[in-house]
């Protein structure tokens, strides 16, 4: 199949289902963003939640809202569409699969949510157990999952067809990155999958009496890093594929993209050990084995940083840029499509340099679960990637329901993004000061008994909440945007932008899609860095834990 | 495949960069003895009150060993026992804990001491106090409604 | 606006100049290793 006309444009039945996704995604926008400012307000100690709502069940929203259900709705979504442009239009079949899956999540969204405001699970959005909410919430994050899971399988099956009917040709860049992050979800997915299904929901319901916690732990965050790959690689998708369109350059390399994104999928799941490097009951040699490989999953990372500055480069110089920055200034700052995920990529500086310190075994008994921990979460995920989220938002949601971003509302998305920077520098920058003098993140405010070192965090408290303030009004604008060109903007073409390598670029080698062996290094790196100590994990286990409902 | 050339000097450079973090951070932990709280004994969480050295928290003088005290904590929705200890300054200090019900943290706020307690695990770690003061310890790990009230002192005094 | 390069360079030795690119992950790089050695100074300080 060559590039027809049809592939031009996301058809028009794909478009439906991606759009469904985004209606929810930014749903849970609104609604989490709404929460994140009270917690804000709350945390400086300025205001009283009312109704006898509490800060943790307020919290619970937000995570759950924006880590989970934004997130997951937003990636399939996107991907969807991705696919659909560039190995053409879903079969009916994989349409309906798409669906299923949607209602599928959909359902288990509500679940959980209905059990959230109830006050039956405030457990946060990572029901660490002998923490016990309602059956029902645990149901409903299954069903999250398995919809993503039939999601995928629609998602794969459009490419293995094309594959069938391509034989020897590589897959298009987009579609190829789309099939690794779907792998890397479903592999990951599995942890913790396991724990709920075979742990947490028997013991929910009272068919077991108790709870390996620690197992239960390991298995979540075998899921738990993955997981921020799994948000992070649709950024990078976007920043590889599509922006060097939106700026009329090239892409760097097709050849390296592709290697960068294999090896997330090979070094991005054997490494959850890092988030348990104070954890009793693991022996310390096997924290910092993982903590190795968390350091190899770097690389990837640094790879992408110089194909970014080198698009951007080459970009500047083709159009006469001189001196060594001077392409810098070249850039069409003029365009939200460019401008809104840069601030992103710019973001993910501080982030990637917080990530390092975060995994490094002891550096983190410097910061583990003090408030440092959610500002550098608040670049990586709520700047690095949901600005780029938002900016893939403004040419696709206008893509997919034939309407244009006008110049008007390009400039008011441009404005958006400096919102969130500057609301983000405040708060994301308060949190991580706060953080290294102690200020425990998930916490309510306290003074813990006028504590004179408490009293100290009270100020970057303030600066958090004048910085989530200005967060949230990034947000009101940016559904005022999403809003205009869902349903109002003018009728025309978006152009759904994808990249082209250049014309001297070498052929891309057909390895990077031999998925047994990806797959299979996948496979051996987990159980190496996993076997023994969750063999221990097993073998060495205290008597379990019954429930508890503390809320 | 084809790199650039100053792809590979970037490549290296990062690559070079990241193990010397490793180096720093493994000779750290495994000849220096840094290593992060992995302490590997258990304990029935039911049964704290009754298994030592838990049914009686509470600071301890010990002779004989790399540490001049042994801290004995006890936590538990939402508080900890002891509510609030002296220590002696410049005394060493092995901190043992563990915890009655659900997850809770536990951090010497602005220190390195910072590790996780679970139910059925014994969490420890050696530390020196050597600045007289009052020390906040608070649970960094939510445990439930409570969980920003939960915190305890120490004291470093002058001996 | 096309301006006129007057300061002949071939179009080859164009597209393969990085420097910029170069420059920019190295100052990326020194940010990464000053946080890093920061905060490992505070864990050192606080070794007692
Ligand atoms: C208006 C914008 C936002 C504000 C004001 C805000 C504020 C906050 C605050 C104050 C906390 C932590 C409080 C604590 O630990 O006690 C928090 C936690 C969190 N936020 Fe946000 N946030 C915003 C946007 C986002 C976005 C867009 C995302 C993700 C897409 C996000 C993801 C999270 C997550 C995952 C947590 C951790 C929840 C937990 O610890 O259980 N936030 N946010
Ligand atoms: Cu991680
Ligand atoms: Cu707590």
């Amino acid at each position: 199949m060559k590039k027809t006309a049809e592939n031009e444009k996301v058809h028009p039945l794909d478009a439906k289902l991606s759009m469904a996704h985004f209606y929810v995604a930014i749903i849970a926008l609104a609604l989490g963003g709404f929460a994140g400012l009270l917690q804000t307000l709350v945390r400086s100690g300025r205001m009283e939640l009312p109704a006898g709502i509490t800060y943790y069940q307020l919290l619970t929203v937000h995570g759950v809202l924006l880590a989970l259900v934004l997130t997951t709705f937003f990636i399939i979504g996107f991907q969807l569409s991705a696919v659909s442009k560039t190995i053409g239009p879903l079969s009916t079949p994989s349409r309906i699969t798409g669906w299923i899956g949607f209602w599928t999540m959909t359902l288990g969204t509500v679940m959980a949510a209905v059990m959230v405001l109830l006050n039956e699970a405030s457990v946060l959005y990572t029901f660490y157990a002998p923490l016990q909410a309602h059956p029902i919430f645990y149901g409903g994050l299954t069903l999250v999952i398995v919809g993503s899971w039939i999601s995928g399988g629609a998602l794969i099956a459009a490419y293995r067809k094309w594959k069938k009917n391509n034989r020897g040709q590589a897959s298009p860049l987009l579609s190829f990155m789309a099939v690794v992050n779907t792998l890397l979800w479903i592999v990951a997915t599995i942890g913790v999958a396991a724990t709920v299904l075979f742990q947490i929901l028997p013991w929910s319901l009272g068919w077991v009496d108790s709870i390996n916690v620690l197992a239960s732990r390991t298995l979540f965050w075998y899921f738990g890093h993955p997981l921020v790959y799994f948000w992070l690689l649709p950024a990078y998708m976007c920043w590889y594929v599509v922006i060097p369109k939106v700026i009329c350059g090239k892409i760097f390399s097709d050849s390296l993209a592709r290697m960068s994104f294999i090896l997330f999928l090979l070094f991005s799941i054997p490494v959850g050990l890092h988030h348990q490097l104070l954890e009793p009951g693991i022996d310390p040699i096997w924290k910092f084995l993982q903590v190795i490989l968390t350091f190899l999953v770097v690389v990837p990372s640094l790879m992408t940083a110089f194909s970014l500055f080198g698009s951007f480069e080459q970009y500047g110089r083709s159009q006469g840029a001189q001196g060594i920055f001077g392409w810098f200034k070249m850039l069409p700052w003029g365009d939200a499509r460019f401008t809104v995920p840069f601030i992103g990529m710019a973001a993910f500086i501080p982030a990637g340099a917080g990530g390092l310190v975060n995994a490094s075994n002891q550096l983190n008994q410097v910061v583990h679960n003090t408030i440092w921990v959610t500002g550098h979460f608040h670049l990586t995920l709520a700047t690095s990637v949901i600005l780029t989220f938002f900016g893939i938002s403004y040419w696709l949601v206008p893509h997919l329901t034939g309407r244009t971003l006008t110049k008007k509302l390009n400039k008011l998305a441009i404005i958006q993004g400096v919102f969130w920077a500057i609301g983000m520098s405040f708060m994301s920058g308060a949190m991580h000061i706060a953080g290294l003098l102690g200020a425990p993140r998930r916490s309510s405010y306290s003074t813990y008994g006028d504590s004179t070192q408490a009293l100290d965090w009270i100020p970057y408290q303030i600066a958090q909440a004048v910085g989530g303030t200005i967060l949230f009004i990034g947000i009101i604008l940016y559904i005022i945007i999403f809003i205009q060109v869902a349903f109002f903007a003018p009728k025309g073409n978006e152009e759904f932008p994808v990249g082209e390598v250049t014309d001297k670029a070498e052929k891309t080698p057909l390895i990077f899609e031999n998925w047994k062996l990806w797959l299979g290094i996948t496979a051996a790196l987990i159980l190496f860095a996993y076997t023994i100590p969750f063999i221990d994990i097993l073998q060495n286990a205290p008597p379990g834990s019954k429930g508890f409902k503390l809320w | 495949m084809h790199m650039h050339k100053f792809e590979k000097v970037w490549l290296i450079f990062g690559t070079v960069a990241l193990l010397v973090f490793l180096t720093v951070l493994g000779v750290s932990a495994f000849y220096l003895g840094n290593q992060p709280p992995s302490c590997l004994v258990t304990i029935d969480p039911e049964k704290v009150e009754v298994t030592a050295p838990f049914n009686a928290p509470g600071l301890y003088e010990v002779t004989g060993k790399d540490w001049d005290y042994e801290l004995v904590f006890v936590a538990s929705a939402f508080s900890y026992s002891p509510a609030k200890v002296e220590i002696p300054k410049g005394s060493t200090v092995k901190v043992i804990a563990t915890s009655k019900d659900v997850i809770h943290g536990f951090e010497i706020a602005g220190t390195n001491v910072n590790m996780m307690l679970e139910p059925g695990f014994v969490s420890e770690y050696t530390t020196r106090f050597n600045n007289e003061g009052e020390n906040l310890i608070i649970c960094n790990e939510y445990c439930g409604v409570g969980h920003h009230m939960m915190s305890s002192r120490i004291e470093v005094v002058s001996k | 606006m096309a301006v006129p390069k007057l300061k002949n360079k071939s179009q080859t030795k164009e597209t393969s100049n990085l420097k910029g690119t170069l420059a920019s992950v190295l100052i990326l790089g020194i940010i990464l290793i000053i946080v890093w050695v920061s905060i490992y100074f505070i864990f050192v300080n606080r070794l007692g």
